[in-house]
């Protein structure tokens, strides 16, 4: 990733940001569901710079045997970074950073599947970060859900995920990579706009309790603007102007 | 799994049988490639990049430039170097973890591809000698699998490479510097293209796809390079070649390769 630059204007007087957003802007979103000949289930999105492509397999006999649940099917999320993802070469063996955002993915999903109806199986997630610059996680999630769904696999709801963050002593939306860098704090949010519920929340910085409130806030109404865009997508790939 | 078997050993017999009549099962001719569809700089980070469609099997490579250690014996030569890797989203049946022999074998067969056919000008790709060279890293994922990975694999590393960027590093008192702005395509000194066929009986058919790959009893990977010279070559698959098969195989790879070299050479303009 590029040095810090010292100089940089986060949040300019007019509270234009870097990048030229606006607080409560998001970058340009664009996510199309199924893609890929060999998987059940597929997506990809572009969440401003960041590329991810997301496969999903199952439900399906599980390997190891010995992972198996009796009494529901599980869920296996990989999260890994091509090695031209980023700024510097990345080795291509799994780092520490990777195999987190996995579980934390994990369990983002999770709630949202329903498992109960496959004992013994497995659904299998691999999202591939093509190209990353800030808030993979996100989008990541954004798009693992969409192809949960086109994959056919039964979902109480989708997850959408979206950032939020201080920076310049103002709370934004959906933080970039220098944001994340030079910023004050960064707060991702996955959550299930349906069912009214937060399923991945992290913090990097210092918050005060009410910032901490507004942050959550800004990310769920993001979120709800990127759950908009996760519908499109699969009404855009089964409702398609091709016909119903 | 046993049905699975029963659906292959039906498969290989319709193919065998139509072989026998002259024809393909997707209609193409015998040495007639799939459709190629090549995007380049598909990912802007990198130094360069290709995703390239060879039919329905699909693969990205991105290519990464950065300043290095040169190998102890090799201080006046840069680094090269080609990886591949199956990503699990590409086929259920690949599993994460370490790479099994099928795809290493696939690495280091494109890999000695491009490093045969000197493509990559390492002699070029030096900041100060037995200090300090440039790497240049070609990393190959496999996006979704439709039969012969090489070719697909071969092309996207050689058309990321044709279209690479390579900036410039000078050494100020004992520290890599990068010279701001200043970028020049890497300098490369041949298009190496390479042309995989397989044996099903007595047929060889070349770039088979993924039904035609399970149902072959041998396998030949030949590289050529611009001035239609044979670089590299990888026998592959548990039946053999006759000689004069070897011999048809050589002539095959370089004529098919010289069309593909004027499809790779077309998406280098097209990106420029």
């Amino acid at each position: 990733m590029g040095g810090r630059d010292a100089t940089m204007v986060l949040l300019d007087e007019n509270g234009i940001r870097c990048d030229g957003r606006k607080v409560d802007e998001t970058r340009r979103i664009m996510i199309k569901a199924g893609g890929l000949k060999n998987a059940d289930g597929s997506a990809y999105i572009e969440f401003g710079d960041n590329k991810i492509l997301v496969g999903v397999f199952g439900p399906r006999d599980v390997h190891p045997k010995h992972m198996s649940d009796t009494d529901t099917g599980i869920l296996r999320v990989r999260y890994h970074m091509e090695p031209f993802s980023v700024g510097e070469r990345k080795r291509p063996a799994p780092s520490r950073r990777e195999i987190e955002i996995s579980k934390v993915i994990k369990e983002a999903l999770e709630p949202a599947v329903m498992l109960e109806k496959f004992p013994r199986t497995a659904v299998d997630v691999f999202i591939e970060v093509l190209q990353a610059d800030g808030g993979t996680r996100c989008a990541a999630l954004t798009a693992a859900s969409v192809a949960l769904a086109d994959a056919g696999i039964p979902m109480r709801d989708m997850v959408a995920a979206v950032a939020s963050g201080k920076v310049a002593d103002t709370i934004i939306l959906d933080v970039n990579n220098e944001e994340d860098q030079a910023g004050q704090a960064d707060m991702p949010v996955g959550y299930m706009p349906s069912l009214e519920k937060i399923t991945l929340l992290q913090i990097d910085g210092v918050l005060t309790p009410e910032e901490y409130k507004k942050c959550v806030q800004v990310g769920v109404d993001g979120c709800k603007q990127v759950y908009e865009l996760q519908k499109k997508a699969l009404k855009d790939k089964y409702f398609g102007n091709g016909g119903d | 799994m046993g049905s699975v078997s029963v659906i292959d050993q039906l498969k290989k017999t319709q193919i065998l049988e139509l072989l026998e009549q002259g024809k393909r099962i997707d209609g193409r001719a015998l040495d007639e490639p799939r459709e190629i569809t090549i995007e380049i700089n598909a990912i802007p980070k990198a130094n360069g990049s290709a995703r390239v469609r060879l039919g329905d099997s699909e693969v990205l490579c991105g290519v990464k430039i950065q300043p290095d250690k040169p190998f102890p014996d090799m201080g006046d030569k840069g680094i090269f170097m080609c990886t591949a890797e199956l990503l699990p989203l590409s086929h259920s049946t690949v599993e994460t973890g370490p790479p099994q022999a099928p795809v290493i074998e696939l690495a280091r067969v494109v890999d000695r591809g491009i490093r045969e056919s000197h493509m990559v000008d390492v002699s070029q790709l030096v900041i100060e000698k037995d200090k300090s060279v440039v790497g240049v890293f070609a990393d190959i994922v496999v996006i979704d699998y439709d039969g012969n990975l090489f070719d697909a694999c071969s092309y996207s590393a050689t058309a990321a490479l044709l279209t690479s960027k390579t900036p410039k590093w000078t050494m100020v008192d004992d520290t890599i510097t990068l010279v701001d702005g200043e970028e020049s395509p890497l300098p490369t000194t041949t298009i190496p293209v390479s042309v995989t066929m397989g044996k099903i009986g007595n047929h060889i058919i070349v770039d088979p796809n993924g039904d035609e790959w399970d149902s072959m009893d041998a396998r030949i990977t030949i590289t050529s390079d611009s001035d239609g010279n044979i670089v590299a070559l990888q026998k592959g698959g548990s039946d053999g070649f006759t000689l004069e098969e070897i011999n048809q195989c050589g002539d095959t790879s370089v004529r098919v390769g010289a069309k593909i070299r004027e499809i790779i050479k077309a998406a280098q303009k097209g990106s420029q």
